[in-house]
């Protein structure tokens, strides 16, 4: 079957990136890279199934520079998709349509999950 | 003349309310997991450093043990239905949808149980 040649949208190269855009495609992206630390919480149950040799291998890796910049960067995408997922609740319901408050909201969700993550990190030992 | 109803021709050809139901259950995992969601940051930065004796007494408490259960199904959920709509909106031919669609979908039922049945035998102490 022959695909219908419809117009195409304006190319993204020639847009200038604006915090609503910027947000949205950081929404997708913490959710698909979040996505993946669900697989490594997966890999963490089961090693700790498979007994206390297995678990402390994989623990080992958590206090090292990677494993530290994985977990911040876990952490960081958790609380950006969470603050802007409930912002999207919010559109959902009608709410805060208007470009004024969607512009206070998305630098809001920034605020927040910069210093959610600081707070979450210094407690959980990382920074 | 056709004597089939304007229902009958109608069905099987419009949104047969896929659409709703995707959109809604996204919403609903994403208001479940804001509550599970905090409760597993909370437990993680509780946790660090913590050794597998206490973990392991972490996951028989019934409590944990139910949450977390709940944050697996509902995260999994979410994640594929959230890929489901990235896939959908990036993929070139239907094919590669398709394929990735169903991949998507059976790595999140695989590691979605493997962690559920993980937490179970924890839990039961099996």
């Amino acid at each position: 079957m022959e695909s219908v040649k419809r117009p195409l949208s304006p190319h993204l190269q020639v847009y200038k990136p604006q915090l609503t855009s910027i947000l949205s495609i950081t929404h997708r992206g913490t959710g698909v890279f979040l996505s993946l630390g669900a697989l490594l919480l997966t890999c963490w149950l089961v090693g700790l199934n498979a007994g206390e040799e297995v678990f402390n291998s994989l623990q080992l890796h958590t206090s090292t520079w990677y494993g530290k910049i994985s977990l911040s960067a876990f952490v960081f995408s958790f609380y950006f998709h969470f603050t802007n997922g409930v912002r999207h609740l919010f559109w959902d319901a009608g709410k805060g349509l208007e470009i004024k408050t969607v512009y206070v909201t998305g630098y809001t969700c920034i605020a927040m999950s910069i210093v959610l993550s600081v707070i979450t990190l210094y407690f959980g030992g990382a920074i | 003349m056709s004597l089939r109803s304007p229902l009958a021709h109608a069905r099987g050809l419009g949104s047969a309310k896929e659409g709703i139901h995707h959109w809604w259950s996204q919403r609903l995992t994403a208001l479940a997991l804001i509550p599970l969601g905090l409760w597993f940051i909370y437990s993680l930065v509780v946790m660090t450093g913590a050794n597998y004796t206490t973990v392991i007494a972490w996951l028989a408490n019934p409590l944990n043990a139910v949450l977390m259960l709940l944050f697996i199904i509902s995260l999994y959920y979410h994640a594929a239905l959230g890929l489901q709509v990235v896939i959908e909106d990036y993929t070139k031919s239907e094919w590669q949808k398709i394929a990735f669609l169903i991949l998507v979908k059976f790595i999140a039922l695989l590691a979605g149980f493997s962690a559920a049945i993980a937490v179970l035998k924890l839990y039961l102490g099996l």
